[in-house]
């Protein structure tokens, strides 16, 4: 148990200023992952997914408020190096990212080629000669041809694209990638070969990986952990085997439910309600207002229980 | 569902497509001459029965969508005839295409564009009943109060801006609107696909109660085959242009026939890592439609193509009774 995880977050809070006051983004997140291992986080839109990745990355925006907690790489925590400093050994070099909708974010005017040489060019220190040789053999982990290298992003299509992103993510060998929704706008085709390339690179190069995704069934291709998040918060962790069997946290337990199955027979559900603002989160657990096992003690903040080595945030599960 | 299936199969013909096609042009150079043509639908047919749903499944770029936009005639059809209730909709003049618009909606993919940011809810519903001279102000505000009700908003709604409501809701108001003019048939074009999945099931709930209760027929277009499944009374698959296969639903999830089809089938994620099965995983991408393949379009992608399928174009023929299947391999 001593054993140090590759990644272990502590109270992390990242807040947004707007005009109307912070949005409680990501609001008191806990977590670890061990290496080579891949947790998916998932969530309805708007609970914070996407800017716990910014968070750990440190990649925030203009308006960032409260930005506090612990983020340990490998025992180290990150939280208190310079941004110089979390520039030149973190960001890109140990932890990479691939960003939602990444077939977009390929610079039009560049050769795909010189765009994923770059981050080893100035993380490696390698010339261009040796950051393409570099490229060429990320360009056979995802499955691009080689020859594609001297090509522009409008000449690929976005599954091409995507794995273009991988790549780029891939390059400077990071011991975690943080995938945002990876494959939300690819068919189910395309969608099936890229994480049959994630599947593959876990298990030749032993990354781990970060997926955000609202799309469960995707997710369970890849996933060993499952992290649910709601309103900015983790409301259940669990091993993705017994998570899928039997979620714990009744939101967990109605988002599993609402997931059209193929042959499935019986009728997909909905949560009523929506999310509540994270600007004025209710007190107490946020999901209480939809939540049809609701009772008195959900008006005050529910502890994080252990159940089995699962954890959930929930009364329900107090003894 | 399955006795509702039955039925459907001995109701008539609503719409009657027939050899559709859309072909938009592409130009270039300095003069902007037509150089070539996408060929977004190439000769399509297919029958909507009264009050079914037809579901349409295919990849991004396969056509679904322009198919419904043609039938609508929100794009002009290149060629072909769409046959609504007898009328060809095709050789119809705008003035007479108007009072057939009352009958034929459409639901949009995007509730977040397809609303008006500047015009309360309640008037973006009663719209479509001012534009066809229905009742007087004070009855058509009643009409999309009831309207709005009937997909589960309530009155004080109606006064409010679409920014001030969430993705599933104002793709509740994009219903109520294609339904307040009492249509017959509605193209639904990806009604859920930008919804989170928690509330996805709230607005086909909605679609089905409606259809029981106006007697409604859909075109349901979407590319996520276990929405389709859920919705649908029989499902078209579209690949590059072409209908590749249509039949009632159950016999194309549990016996598709067409190898396009199996490999869509085969690529749809399960949703517990435990249930493992073989897949086939298509290579390659979807061909570009400007330059199609020669012989069966699918000819370059599929595992079990023969030198046949290369060079002749494989005829979409009904294989079993009420199963049609474009390929020379289906038996």
């Amino acid at each position: 148990m001593n054993q140090t995880k590759l990644l272990r977050i502590e109270d992390l809070v990242l807040h947004f200023n707007t005009a109307k006051g912070p949005v409680q983004a990501v609001d008191g997140v806990h977590f670890e992952l061990d290496s080579n291992r891949a947790v998916v986080v998932l969530g309805e839109s708007g609970c914070g997914k996407s800017s716990l990745a910014k968070a750990i990355l440190r990649l925030l925006p203009r308006n960032a408020g409260t930005f506090s907690g612990h983020i340990y790489l490998e025992g180290k925590d990150i939280m208190e190096l310079s941004e110089e400093e979390f520039r030149q050994n973190i960001r890109w070099a140990s932890i990479s990212m691939v960003p939602q909708a990444a077939m977009n974010s390929l610079n039009p005017v560049m050769r795909v080629g010189d765009q994923v040489a770059e981050p080893a060019i100035i993380h490696l220190g390698v010339d261009k000669a040796g950051a393409i040789s570099l490229v060429k053999k990320m360009f056979q982990h995802v499955g691009v041809p080689e020859d594609f290298i001297s090509r522009y992003p409008f000449e690929l299509s976005g599954g091409m694209r995507q794995r273009v992103a991988i790549a780029m993510s891939l390059v400077t060998s990071p011991n975690l990638i943080i995938l945002d929704e990876p494959t939300s706008a690819l068919d189910v085709l395309t969608q099936a070969n890229i994480f049959n390339v994630l599947k593959r690179l876990k298990k030749e190069l032993g990354i781990s990986f970060i997926l955000i995704t609202h799309d469960i069934a995707t997710s369970s291709e890849l996933a060993d952990d499952v992290a649910v998040m709601y309103a900015g918060q983790i409301v259940e962790v669990s091993d993705a085997h017994r998570f899928f069997d039997k979620p714990l946290h009744p939101y967990s337990q109605k988002l599993m439910a609402s997931v059209p199955r193929l042959h499935g027979g019986q009728e997909p559900e909905f949560i009523t309600g929506r999310p509540p603002s994270l600007i004025t989160p209710p007190k107490g657990c946020r999901f209480a207002d939809r939540c049809p096992s609701r009772f008195e003690k959900c008006s005050q903040e529910p502890p994080v229980v252990e159940v089995e080595g699962r954890k959930v945030k929930c009364w329900l599960y107090t003894s | 569902m399955n006795t509702k299936n039955s039925n459907a199969q001995s109701k008539s013909d609503l719409l009657v497509v027939k050899n559709l096609k859309k072909y938009f042009p592409v130009r270039s150079g300095v003069m902007q001459k037509v150089t070539n043509h996408v060929k977004a639908v190439d000769d399509v047919s297919f029958t909507v029965k009264q009050g079914e749903t037809l579901g349409m499944v295919g990849e991004s770029g396969c056509g679904k969508t322009t198919i419904g936009r043609a039938i609508l005639r929100l794009v002009e059809p290149t060629a072909g005839e769409v046959t609504f209730e007898g009328k060809d909709v095709v050789k119809m003049t705008d003035r007479e295409l108007k009072p057939l618009r009352r009958d034929m909606q459409i639901i949009f993919q995007d509730p977040y564009a397809s609303l008006n940011p500047r015009m309360p809810i309640g008037e973006s519903v009663m719209e479509g009943l001012h534009i066809h001279k229905i009742g007087t102000p004070q009855e058509r505000w009643e009409m999309a109060i009831n309207m709005l009700k009937k997909v589960g908003l309530e009155e004080y709604h109606a006064r409010r801006y679409p920014h001030e409501f969430s993705g599933g809701q104002r793709q509740r108001i994009g219903i109520a609107r294609a339904l307040a003019l009492k249509p017959k048939f509605i193209v639904c074009d990806e009604p859920v696909s930008a919804l989170d999945v928690s509330i996805q099931s709230q607005v086909l709930n909605i679609l089905k109660d409606l259809q029981a209760e106006f007697g409604l027929t859909y075109l349901f277009i979407a590319h996520n085959l276990s929405v389709v499944e859920h919705i649908s009374d029989r499902v078209a698959v579209m690949y590059l242009g072409k209908m590749v296969e249509l039949t009632d639903r159950d016999s194309l999830y549990k016996e598709p026939l067409h190898p396009y089809t199996q490999a869509l089938l085969s690529a749809i994620p399960v949703s517990h890592p435990s249930e493992k099965r073989s897949r086939t995983i298509l290579k390659g991408d979807v061909p570009s439609p400007l330059n199609p393949p020669t012989g069966c379009r699918f000819h370059t992608r599929c595992p079990i193509a023969i030198e046949k399928c290369s060079q002749e174009e494989p005829e979409f023929r009904e294989v079993r009774t009420g199963h049609y299947v474009a390929c020379w391999l289906a038996e």
